[in-house]
C-alpha cells in the first residue's frame, strides 16, 4: 500500500485500529467459501460513521477497494478481498443503541452478533425472527448485507422483511439515512431495500433500525421420521397446501443426519432416509393444534414415526444440532461445497428427486439439507479440491442443479448471496435486461468500484446448460 | 529475529510434518469463534482465534506466508484450552495441530542460553525426576517456614518482581514436610465392600504442592470401594513438555508410564487432575506412526479417568452423606477435564449431592480462567485479562466458595481471590470439599 495513502488512514483511525502485517491480512484473506482466498493490503477497525466516511471519500479518491466484513461466515466469498484493498471490520462499532417498546423496533450498530441481540430483545418479551444458522457467530451487518434467512424463514420471512431503516455511508464518504421507525413510507424509491442484500456492493451500513414482533406465547417442536425421501418432501408440500404454516420446517438426509448426529450426541435417528424438522410456534391452543395435525399429515405420507420433543432443552439441542448441519459435513470430506438452489415450496420434492438424479449422473456424493419449508434446500457436495477431475464434475453437477432450480421456477441463491463464487450464474436467473439494470445501479452509486469489487457481477457469465429432457 | 534461512527450514518442517487433511477438515465456518478466551479477550481478533490459527498454520504449510515472530506469537497466546475442539461440528482436532506446530518452532528456535538452561532444568530434570521436585518443593517449604517469606516481603524484596509474580508468591500453598512427599504407600485396600480395583495417577505438583489433596483424592476412593494400587515407578504425565514443544520427552515419560500401570490389572487409571488427566489420554495420538506403542497407549488410555466421575460411577455421593454448612458453591471448570474428558457433570453432580450447598453456576464457567500450564507465567498480559473477567462472573454467583479440579486452575483462582482482595471467598479442590463434607 502506497505509504501515504497508509498514514492517511492511520490518521483516521488510530494506530492501533489499522493493520497490514502478513499475519494480520492472511486471517483476513478468507471467509467460510471453500477455494476462495485473496490477501487485503490492509485491516481497518473504524469507531464510528464518521471515521467510515472518511476511510471512503479516502479509498474512493485514490481508487482502493473496500470489503466490509461481519465474522466472515460467508458462503458465496462475499467477505474475500479479491482484488485486495482494505478490509473493515466492526468490532468497534457493536452497540445496541436501542429497544424502543413503543414503536417495537430495535437500533444497533453492523458489529451486534445476531444471537445477542435477539436475546437482548427477547428480554423484553420481544422478538427478532431471522435466526441464520451461523447466528451465534454472525453479524447483524453481515446479516443485512447477505439478507440472510435462517430457520424460520418459511413463516416469518428473511432480514430484509424487518428492517425499517437504514443509515449508510455512500462511496463517496456521504451519508445516508433511508426509512425511520415507520410502518408505512412510500417516499420515493425504496432504498432500504436496495442496500439490504447488496452484498456490499453499494456502501457500507453503519446503522439499522429494525423492525420486532410480539414474542410468541408458546413453542412446540416434533421431529418426522422417513424412509423415502420424496415422502418426507411430499409431506412439506402437503402441510403447506393445508394451510398450516409451520415456524420451521427443515429437512436432513441420511448421511446429514449420520454426521450432525457423531457430532451433536443428542441420539438423532441414523437409520432412516430421511427426517422433518418441524416447529410452530403462537398461542399454546394453535400451536398443539398444528402440531398435531402436521402429524397426522406426516404419518399418512408414510412417515414411520413421529417424535414431539418433551422440553425446550430437547427442542434447542435439535434446532443447534440442525444448525450444525454444513460444518459437520466437513467431516466426511476435505473439502465441502455447498449450494442454496431455490424452488417453489410445491416444487420440492420435484428438486430433491433431481439433486438425487444428478449427483449419480455425474457421480459425485451431494447430502442435503435445509429448510425445505421455503423451498430452499442446501444441496452440499463432499470433496477434495485437491482432486481436480472430481471438482470439474461437482461444478458441472452444480451447474445443472441451478438450471434445474430455474426451470421450476426457482433461483440460484435464496439465501447465501451470489459473492464471486455464483457471479458466473447470476444472468441465468436475472437475463440480461436484469444484469444491465444492476450494473447501472452500481455504476450510478460506485463510480469508482470500490466497493467489494469482484462480487456479483462475473467477467464472464457460464455457459448456459441445456437439460437434455 | 528469524532469519531467512531458519524460516525455510520452520516451512519446510511444516510440509513435512503438519497433517494436511487436518488442516483441510477446518471448513473455516466460524463456530469456534465465540468459545476462544483469547479471541474475545483481544477484542475479537482473528489472528488469536482457533480459525484464524488453523488459516496461519495452513498458510506456513502453503509457503503463502512466513513463520516470522508475529506468526509464533499468535500460536504462544493460545491458551490450549481446546475449547474450540467440542464446539467444532468438523471435529477438527486443534489441539494436535497446535501441538504439532508448537514443536516444529521449539525445535527450530534458538534459545538464548539462560533460557536454554532454564527450559532444560524444568524440562529434563524437574519435571521428570520426582526427587528433583520435592527438593524444589522443600526448598519453597522451607522459604515459607523459616521466616524467610515474611522477612522477604518486610523489606520489600518482592517489590523487585512483576506483580503477577508477586501475587502469585502469595498464594502459593503451604508446602508439605519432604518426608511426607518421599514416603509412600503403594496400597489401599477400600472400606466396606470392595467395587473396583483403581491405579492412582499421582502427578507432580499433586503429588508434592498439593500432597493434602492426593491423600483426600486415595480416601475417597477407598470410601466408594475402591482397592487402589499406588506404583512407586510413574512419572510426570508429559503434558507441560508436550505442550511447550518438547514432544520426543513427554514420549519418553509416556511410554515409562504405560509399561509401569500396564502391570497391573485395574478397572480404572485414576487422575485427580484435568491436564494430567487428558494429557494421558491422548497418550495414543503420539504414536500414530508406531504401532506397537499405539496399540498399548490405546489400552492404557482407555483405562484414565478423572476421580470425580469414577466416584459418580460407584456412587459415592449416594450412599454417604454430605454435609457443609450453608454456603453458595461455585465451580470453574478445568479446560481439559471438560474438553477432552469430557466430563463436565460428575463435578457438578458431586457438588450439588452437599447439603447444605447452594450450587450456583457461574457465566462462562466452561471458558478458561487463564491459568493453562504456564501460560500465567508467560503471557501475564492475557492470562490477567482472562482472570479479571472470570472473577467479574464469580463474584454475580456470590459464592464463598470456588470450586476447581485441576492443580492450575486452583492456584490461578486463588490469585483472582487475592487480586480482588476478596476475603470471605475461598478456592477449594474438589477432593479437598468431597472429604471435609463427608467428615462434618
Amino acid at each position: 500500500m502506497d505509504q501515504n495513502v497508509r498514514n492517511l488512514l492511520i490518521n483516521i483511525v488510530g494506530e492501533e485500529n489499522f493493520q497490514d502485517s502478513e499475519i494480520e491480512r492472511l486471517v483476513y484473506s478468507y471467509d467460510a467459501t471453500p477455494n476462495f482466498q485473496s490477501m487485503p493490503d490492509a485491516v481497518i477497525s473504524p469507531r464510528n460513521t464518521q471515521e467510515v466516511s472518511k476511510i471512503l471519500t479516502l479509498c474512493h479518491e485514490y481508487k482502493i477497494p473496500v470489503v466490509p466484513r461481519g465474522s466472515g461466515t460467508n458462503l458465496s466469498a462475499g467477505a474475500c478481498p479479491l482484488e485486495g484493498g482494505v478490509v473493515l471490520l466492526f468490532k468497534h462499532m457493536n452497540k445496541i443503541l436501542e429497544i424502543d417498546e413503543e414503536n417495537l423496533t430495535v437500533t444497533c450498530q453492523p458489529g451486534v452478533i445476531t444471537l445477542d441481540l435477539i436475546r437482548a430483545v427477547e428480554q423484553k418479551g420481544l422478538f427478532y425472527p431471522p435466526d441464520p444458522s451461523s447466528l451465534k457467530i454472525s453479524t447483524i451487518g453481515g446479516n443485512l448485507n447477505e439478507n440472510s434467512g435462517g430457520l424460520r424463514g418459511l413463516k416469518y420471512g428473511v432480514t430484509r422483511d424487518y428492517v425499517l431503516g437504514l443509515e449508510v455511508v455512500l462511496p463517496n464518504g456521504e451519508i445516508l439515512r433511508t426509512g425511520g421507525k415507520l410502518a408505512k413510507d412510500v417516499a420515493g424509491y425504496d432504498l432500504t431495500r436496495l442496500f439490504v442484500g447488496s452484498e456490499g456492493t453499494l456502501g457500507v451500513i453503519t446503522e439499522a433500525t429494525l423492525k420486532l414482533l410480539p414474542l410468541p406465547e408458546a413453542k412446540k417442536t416434533m421431529l418426522a421420521l422417513y424412509q423415502d425421501l420424496e415422502a418426507a418432501a411430499r409431506s412439506v408440500s402437503k402441510i403447506i397446501a393445508s394451510k398450516i404454516i409451520p415456524a420451521t420446517l427443515e429437512f436432513l438426509d441420511q448421511p446429514t443426519l449420520k454426521v450432525v448426529e457423531e457430532y451433536a450426541q443428542i441420539g438423532l435417528p441414523t437409520d432412516v432416509k430421511a427426517v422433518l424438522l418441524i416447529e410452530q410456534d403462537g398461542t399454546a391452543e394453535n400451536v398443539d393444534q398444528d402440531i398435531e395435525l402436521m402429524a397426522k399429515i406426516c404419518k399418512s405420507e408414510q412417515a414411520v414415526s413421529v417424535k414431539i420433543a418433551q422440553s425446550e432443552e430437547e427442542a434447542n439441542a435439535l434446532r443447534t444440532a440442525r444448525r450444525a448441519a454444513l460444518s459437520a459435513l466437513a467431516r466426511l470430506a476435505p473439502t465441502t461445497i455447498l449450494e442454496d438452489a431455490t424452488v417453489p415450496r410445491s416444487e420440492i420434492a420435484k428438486m430433491v428427486k433431481a439433486i438425487n438424479e444428478i449427483a449419480e449422473k455425474y457421480q459425485v456424493t451431494i447430502c442435503t439439507f435445509g429448510h425445505a419449508g421455503d423451498g430452499n434446500l442446501h444441496p452440499t457436495c463432499t470433496t477434495d479440491i485437491r482432486n481436480r477431475e472430481e471438482m470439474e464434475r461437482v461444478e458441472k453437477a452444480f451447474a445443472e442443479i441451478f438450471a434445474k432450480a430455474i426451470e421450476l421456477g426457482g433461483t440460484i441463491t435464496g439465501e447465501h448471496g451470489v459473492g464471486a463464487m455464483k457471479a458466473p450464474y447470476l444472468e441465468w436467473k436475472l437475463g440480461e435486461a436484469g444484469i444491465k439494470v444492476m450494473k447501472s445501479i452500481k455504476n450510478a452509486i460506485d463510480p469508482n468500484n470500490i466497493m467489494n469489487p469482484g462480487k456479483l457481477f462475473a467477467k464472464d457469465t457460464k455457459k448456459r446448460v441445456v437439460i437434455a429432457k | 529475529m528469524k532469519t531467512e534461512t531458519e524460516k525455510q527450514k520452520i516451512q519446510q518442517a511444516f510440509k513435512e510434518r503438519m497433517d494436511e487433511d487436518e488442516l483441510l477438515n477446518c471448513m473455516r465456518c466460524g463456530f469456534c469463534l465465540p468459545s476462544c478466551p483469547t479471541y474475545i479477550v483481544s477484542g475479537q481478533k482473528e489472528s488469536q482465534s482457533p480459525r484464524g490459527r488453523i488459516a496461519l498454520m495452513k498458510a506456513v504449510y502453503d509457503g503463502k506466508i512466513e513463520p516470522d515472530e508475529e506468526f509464533e506469537q499468535s500460536l504462544n497466546l493460545c491458551l490450549g484450552c481446546r475449547a474450540c475442539e467440542p464446539v467444532c461440528p468438523s471435529g477438527v482436532k486443534y489441539g494436535y495441530l497446535l501441538e504439532e506446530a508448537r514443536d516444529i518452532l521449539h525445535q527450530h528456535k534458538n534459545y538464548s542460553f539462560p533460557v536454554q538452561a532454564l527450559r532444560r532444568t524444568v524440562f529434563k530434570h524437574l519435571f521428570t525426576k520426582k526427587s528433583n521436585l520435592i527438593n524444589v518443593t522443600s526448598l519453597v517449604g522451607f522459604y515459607q517456614k523459616s521466616g524467610l517469606q515474611n522477612a522477604a516481603r518486610k523489606i520489600g524484596f518482592l517489590n523487585l518482581f512483576p506483580r503477577h509474580l508477586q501475587d502469585m508468591e502469595k498464594i502459593l500453598p503451604n508446602m508439605p514436610k519432604k518426608k511426607a512427599m518421599s514416603k509412600h504407600q503403594e496400597y489401599f485396600p477400600s472400606y466396606g465392600k470392595k467395587k473396583a480395583t483403581a491405579a492412582f495417577f499421582s502427578g507432580c505438583l499433586m503429588d508434592t504442592m498439593f500432597l493434602e489433596t492426593n491423600q483426600a483424592t486415595i480416601q475417597l476412593l477407598q470410601k466408594a470401594g475402591c482397592d487402589i494400587y499406588i506404583p512407586d515407578k510413574q512419572v510426570c504425565c508429559g503434558a507441560l513438555h508436550g505442550h511447550s514443544g518438547e514432544k520426543e520427552l513427554a514420549k519418553e515419560l509416556a511410554k515409562q508410564n504405560i509399561e509401569v500401570f500396564e502391570q497391573l490389572d485395574v478397572d480404572y487409571i485414576v487422575t485427580n487432575a484435568g491436564g494430567c488427566g487428558a494429557f494421558l489420554m491422548e497418550y495414543g495420538h503420539m504414536f500414530d506412526d508406531d504401532p506397537e506403542w499405539r496399540e498399548r497407549s490405546q489400552e492404557f488410555a482407555a483405562k484414565i479417568k478423572d476421580f470425580s466421575a469414577v466416584l459418580v460411577e460407584l456412587e459415592f455421593h449416594k450412599d454417604h452423606d454430605l454435609e457443609l454448612p450453608e454456603q453458595i458453591v461455585t465451580y470453574q471448570d478445568s479446560c481439559h477435564l471438560r474438553n477432552v474428558m469430557k466430563s463436565a457433570n460428575a463435578p457438578r453432580e458431586l457438588i450439588r449431592s452437599i447439603q447444605g450447598v447452594a450450587f450456583k453456576e457461574m457465566e462462562n464457567a466452561e471458558s478458561c480462567c487463564g491459568s493453562a500450564g504456564i501460560y500465567n507465567l508467560v503471557q501475564p498480559e492475557t492470562s490477567m485479562k482472562i482472570l479479571d473477567q472470570k472473577m467479574d462472573h464469580m463474584k454475580k454467583t456470590q459464592a464463598t466458595t470456588i470450586v476447581t479440579a485441576n492443580p492450575g486452575c486452583l492456584m490461578q483462582m486463588q490469585l483472582g481471590i487475592q487480586r480482588e482482595g476478596l476475603k470471605n471467598v475461598k478456592a477449594v479442590h474438589i477432593a479437598d470439599l468431597l472429604l471435609k463434607a463427608i467428615q462434618s
